[in-house]
């Protein structure tokens, strides 16, 4: 069975917790006694219906103020998959909680509220999308029941989305357009019929279908190394295995490897998945690699296909995101970390800062939390990664504050 | 119901053991938390596959209340015997007898708050500076929004709105001296995954999760099984009925369930077709509706 990871973003209001509520509802995902308690606590409230967006509002902070302040995340399954929804705030401040929702999901769905069309915030929501390379898109215009289902004024949002999406859409990226009632449940989970003149599939009809295969299984063989197996019993005296997970790519036993950084080489001897020997690994899978030479590998080290080296590098072009109170120092050093291997870094240059909403670049210095920049960072050690728009597994990276350890910046690499 | 939904999503089991070889790697001394219940099982099962054909190299910390299933220990140890982990008991009636902790009363008196105090002492005493949780995000809502390494302070306080963010597969695990970090391996399991996985590997489970005949009291339509640890108004009839347990946990807060199911394939089917929640037969939870988070941010795992 097939895990899709599912990204929501949408302003306050839009209508995201009636949708995911929606969706819960009519898969079976909620037991009775859960019905139950947003039944009292709709009452509570003076609502004369079940308020299905009191199933996703989780913190205490977040049901006293009725906002969605962190990234929950939500499941549900049907027969076809398993659904995992990272539903994330919506605000200018929770850009952050935005990327992070956004950055394992293999589809991005936008909510626009069909009577107030696009919004400042809908392009910053697709500008993540679009940041993230995020390969599906599907935009939900909610809330047709308030404009009598009317094509017209769908077909504006459509176009008007569009034009601001081609601006920057990479040509690999699918964005769809769906007319949607969450309240009523029409396009849901199934056709509408009072949406005639929509011709296209109701919403988890779509979720059900796309293609989920990630990019990294079609990019360069990547291998970093998690951790050193040695168990040194009688059995395995002289058992030292690699264990990672495939980042990207392919491994087969007998394959030609180099080991990054020192470019040593050697050939797999065995691919292990616990007690079994297993012929090769795909992109995602945990195994153990044992090699036929004595060469040295640790943490951090990556194990890659010989002739599929990545260059490395210690000047490096990327887009940020700042995730931390505490705003970016030019001055300061931070951790860099690409795979499982950690290097100290600087960034060198704010070329500009991205305006999400009306693409604009502006001059900067410094960086503030949720400002999105285009930066040249120097680092101590080459670092082996590839272009995020190619392999984003081995594209991205995370800063670290050494001293207050926070993860305080989000990059991806050009 | 078809088929499928029988059926493990792989793909939860390879991010659980790169989880645990994250924290293998980054910290120096972790713990798997193990309470005997099927998702500790599971943890253990995955832990052994994340370092074959080495050993799992940390101990498994079980805070006992004393209020335990027996089933529940005589696995727990059976388990330990078998696999050859280290094992690391945590007594609440320490903490009980050394004053740390007052035993709550009345009727709805439970352990279950109790073990926050005994968890954070073993820490200390232990130095574990990890430890690793079968918590799912699906199980309930405050939890839903909790991180995969979950960062505690040296009181073990979850502060849920100064979470590290977690990007892509980064799992920042660097902390200061005496805090301590919440690993959570099958974050994104929901029961029925760990039901269809339980299946799929065979594995052993606590005689409590099948069907047998044991005595109870209704309570406000729950099913409390008879103990010494419960307490029972003189009018609270005691009834013979065909009961499993969903969740083993303290046996003063684990409501069991009227159920035939006697396999796993019942048992899952049971699960499909379910219109009561895995929480919803812990009485802990039903106090308020924020319970959770208000326990959690004290220090509960
Ligand atoms: N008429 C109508 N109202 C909707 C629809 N979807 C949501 N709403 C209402 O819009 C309001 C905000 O919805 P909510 O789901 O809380 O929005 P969120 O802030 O995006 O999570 C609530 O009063 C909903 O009942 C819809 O499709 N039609």
């Amino acid at each position: 069975m097939e895990v899709l990871r599912i990204a929501t973003a949408g302003s306050v209001d839009d209508g995201k917790s009636t949708l995911i509520g929606r969706l819960l509802y009519e898969t079976n995902s909620i037991t009775t006694d859960r019905l139950e308690a947003i039944h009292k606590a709709s009452q509570r409230k003076g609502i004369d219906f079940v308020d299905l967006s009191l199933l996703t509002d989780g913190l205490i902070a977040e049901r006293e103020q009725g906002i969605t302040i962190d990234v929950a995340h939500i499941y549900f399954q049907t027969p076809k998959r398993k659904f995992i929804i990272a539903d994330s705030p919506g605000h200018v401040e929770y850009t952050r909680n935005m990327i992070t929702g956004a950055s394992h999901a293999e589809v991005s769905v936008i909510l626009v509220d069909a009577r107030l069309g696009i919004l400042d915030q809908t392009h910053r929501h697709y500008y993540i999308a679009h940041l993230l390379r995020i390969p599906n898109v599907i935009v939900c215009v909610n809330k047709m029941d308030l404009i009598g289902y009317e094509e017209e004024k769908f077909r504006a949002i459509e176009k008007q989305f569009t034009e601001f999406a081609n601006q920057i859409k990479a040509a690999d990226q699918r964005i769809q357009f769906i007319p949607i009632s969450s309240l009523y449940g029409e396009n849901i989970t199934k056709r509408s019929e009072k949406i005639n003149w929509y011709k296209g599939h109701a919403l988890l009809e779509v979720l059900e279908s796309l293609d989920a295969s990630p990019k990294e299984s079609t990019a360069k063989s990547r291998f970093p190394v998690q951790y050193i197996i040695r168990p040194r019993t009688e059995e395995f005296h002289d058992f030292r295995g690699y264990a990672g997970r495939v980042a990207s790519g392919r491994f087969v036993e007998g394959d030609s490897v180099t080991i990054l950084p020192s470019m040593r080489t050697s050939t797999i001897d065995k691919i292990y998945q616990y007690n079994q020997v297993i012929a090769q690994a795909d992109t995602r899978q945990s195994v153990v690699i044992t090699l036929k030479d004595d060469v040295d590998v640790s943490r951090g080290d990556m194990i890659v296909k010989t002739g599929e080296e990545p260059e490395q590098k210690k000047e490096l072009d990327a887009d940020i995101c700042w995730l931390n109170n505490e705003p970016m120092k030019g001055t300061k050093t931070y951790l860099m970390q690409t795979g499982t291997s950690l290097t100290k870094a600087k960034i060198a240059s704010v070329e500009y800062v991205k305006i999400p909403s009306t693409l604009e670049q502006l001059p900067a210095t410094a960086l503030k939390m949720n400002e999105i920049a285009r930066v040249k960072i120097k680092t101590a050690k080459g670092i082996a990664s590839d272009a995020y728009k190619e392999n984003p597994s081995n594209g991205s990276f995370i800063l670290i504050d050494e001293y207050s350890n926070n993860t305080v910046a989000v990059g991806f690499l050009n | 119901m078809s088929s499928n939904k029988k059926e493990f999503p792989r793909a939860l089991e390879d991010e659980a053991i790169y989880i645990l070889r994250e924290a293998a790697a980054q910290f120096e001394r972790p713990a798997i938390l193990f309470s005997g219940g099927k998702d500790s099982i599971t943890l253990v099962r995955l832990a052994q596959k994340a370092f074959y054909p080495g050993k799992i190299p940390f101990p498994l910390l079980h805070v006992d209340t004393a209020h335990n299933f027996p089933e529940t220990i005589e696995f727990r140890d059976w388990l330990v015997a078998k696999t050859g982990v280290d094992l690391v008991v945590g007594y609440v009636q320490d903490d009980i007898d050394a004053k740390r902790v007052a035993e709550e009363k009345g009727k709805f008196a439970s352990r279950n708050t109790l073990q926050t105090v005994t968890l954070l002492r073993m820490i200390e005493e232990q130095k574990f500076d990890a430890c690793i949780g079968g918590a799912r995000r699906d199980e309930e809502k405050a939890r839903a929004k909790e991180r995969i390494f979950s960062v505690r302070d040296e009181f073990g306080q979850w502060d849920a709105k100064n979470q590290r963010p977690e990007l892509f597969e980064f799992l920042n695990g660097r902390i200061k001296p005496g805090e301590n970090v919440r690993v959570f391996p099958i974050s994104n399991w929901t029961e029925l995954d760990v039901w269809n996985y339980i299946k799929e590997e065979e594995l052993d489970i606590p005689s409590i999760y099948f069907t047998h005949e044991r005595d109870v009291i209704i309570r406000d339509g729950v099913l409390w099984p008879i103990s010494d640890f419960i307490y029972r108004d003189a009018d609270e009839e005691i009834i013979k009925k065909k009961v499993r347990f969903r969740t083993v946990g303290d046996m003063s807060c684990t409501a069991a369930l009227a159920s035939e199911a006697d396999t796993l394939e019942t048992i899952i089917d049971e699960i499909i077709s379910a219109t009561l929640s895995e929480r919803g037969t812990r009485l802990d939870d039903k106090r308020a509706e924020a319970a959770m988070e208000i326990r959690k941010v004290s220090g509960y795992f």
